[in-house]
């Protein structure tokens, strides 16, 4: 079942096109990953689908519904965890995963339950008490993952989630990122190679605010003629696959 | 109560953090001992508690401006505002709750001001009361300040403009520290043109309980209040657009 499409979503700042007419199709359960350099247009795209910013032209739907027409169905529909971790510092582990339950209006059972089940899931319950602002980058990271995930999103953003972590915090997240497969939607862009390919059913390759290509990482490799991901899209990116 | 939860966090922010409690609290207190200190030795009209305290209650307000200023710019650039903006608030409820946990703090600011004029020998009447509900007003337009330059400036540039500038012009221009008829000239016009004297000028009366003063500085605090937050919810919600 089909939980986003893009209809020729574009997205113009000034003379720029961040952007560029993306159509694309995702499916319900499916941990889709936006690849490309700097400037590619990944942010810009997780940006329009959460209703963060407006297309310049075209649509999205979600569930059916458009991010531009019905922005407050979209919202209860999306967790996103943006690319800087996105915490109160000053609060403890515990109190930021309040802040979203109280934010989305959550009962007093109901916040009881989602923080015990989230703290098990990341493993939280060890820092619950910590002030985030005095966690390492690995925690953060973590924490950003649950608080995007306690309002119980049928699609999860993660933008750049394993940015500047070390090699062991980035092997349990993606562990964690790995648990969610098949239950919600998620939308992640990386720059890291290996991380898309480990973890992703389908994987986009974006420059310049276009799709270049849409695929398993097992098509994209043979569409390069290449059975190493990286040199794929590299080769893709550079035009140089056939 | 979604606006609550972002307001209560908001307050828990801004009172755990030592610093803000050090700059809010600490420094118009020290600055009410140190001035009675030297009224005590060299006899000052301008420092008698009677006529001080008013003025330190005011200044000690433009570190509220700081503190809201801060908390914005920061929950902007470490893009908590981004993700509160997916979730299922208004922009009203963001302006609220950036606001309102403010003013308590502001008026328990001044409660403890006047609680140590109080024992530097200010007489207790009803007039203390009055003062410190006349505050919210001033409070709110220090506020307005904050929310206006949280919106546009980075946390660094929040420190540089409101914690040395704006603390400073809203100190000289506000008569609390000398006579603005000793300067005169265009000095005592531009001070006269900003709300801050007269927001001194209005506490004073008000605790002094000449009431009959307290009007047009109230009028120029009122106005200077409702433009500031008009133009700092527009900017406040052109970033919300930005982002």
């Amino acid at each position: 079942m089909e939980t986003i499409r893009t209809e020729n979503l574009t997205k113009k700042y000034k003379d720029i096109t961040a952007v560029d007419n993306l159509n694309l199709t995702i499916e319900r359960g499916e941990l889709f990953s936006l690849l490309g350099v700097n400037g590619a247009g990944k942010s810009t795209t997780i940006k329009m689908l959460s209703c963060l910013t407006e297309p310049t032209s075209g649509e999205a739907y979600l569930h059916g519904k458009s991010i531009t027409k019905n922005k407050t169905e979209v919202k209860a529909l999306i967790g996103v965890s943006p690319q800087e971790t996105a915490i109160a510092p000053g609060l403890s582990v515990t109190e930021n995963l309040e802040l979203i339950c109280g934010v989305h209006g959550f009962s007093k059972e109901k916040k009881r339950r989602k923080i015990s089940e989230l703290s098990e899931l990341l493993g939280l319950d060890s820092v619950a008490k910590r002030k985030a602002g005095k966690l390492s980058g690995g925690w953060q990271r973590r924490l950003s993952i649950g608080m995007a995930l306690i309002s119980e999103p049928e699609v999860l953003f993660l933008d750049e989630p394993t940015l500047g972590l070390d090699v062991i915090a980035r092997s349990e997240l993606w562990d964690i990122i790995r648990s969610l497969k098949g239950k919600i939607t998620v939308i992640l862009t990386t720059h890291y190679m290996e991380e898309a390919e480990a973890l992703s059913d389908r994987i986009g390759i974006m420059k310049d605010g276009k799709l270049l290509v849409c695929g398993t990482a097992e098509e994209i490799k043979s569409s390069a003629e290449t059975d190493k991901f990286e040199e794929a899209f590299i080769r893709i990116v550079r035009g140089n696959a056939k | 109560m979604k606006m609550l939860t972002l307001a209560k966090r908001n307050a828990k922010e801004i009172l755990r953090d030592p610093l803000n409690l050090g700059f809010g609290l600490g420094f118009p207190l020290v600055l009410i001992f140190l001035l009675s200190a030297i009224q005590a030795s060299i006899p000052v009209s301008l420092f008698e508690i009677a006529h001080l305290t008013p003025g330190i209650t005011v200044f000690g307000l433009s570190f509220m401006t700081l503190f809201s200023a801060t908390i914005i710019a920061k929950d902007r650039g470490s893009s908590l505002l981004r993700r509160l903006y997916t979730a299922p608030l208004t922009p009203f409820d963001f302006i609220l709750s950036y606001t309102l946990p403010m003013i308590p703090i502001a008026m328990a600011q001044s409660v403890i001001c006047y609680i140590a004029a109080i024992i530097l020998g200010l007489d207790v009447t009803v007039n203390i009361l009055y003062a410190i509900l006349f505050i919210i007003p001033v409070a709110l337009l220090f506020v307005a300040l904050g929310l206006l330059f949280g919106s546009i400036l980075t946390d660094k540039q929040v420190g540089g403009i409101c914690g040395a500038l704006l603390t400073n012009l809203s100190a000289w221009l506000s008569g609390t520290w000398f006579d603005l008829e000793l300067v005169g000239g265009a000095f005592k016009k531009i001070a006269y043109a900003l709300p801050f004297v007269h927001a001194v000028e209005m506490e004073r009366a008000v605790l002094s309980g000449s009431f009959s003063g307290v009007l047009p500085h109230l009028l120029w605090v009122l106005g200077y209040t409702a433009v500031t937050l008009a133009l700092a919810i527009l900017l406040f919600l052109r970033q919300m657009k930005r982002q």
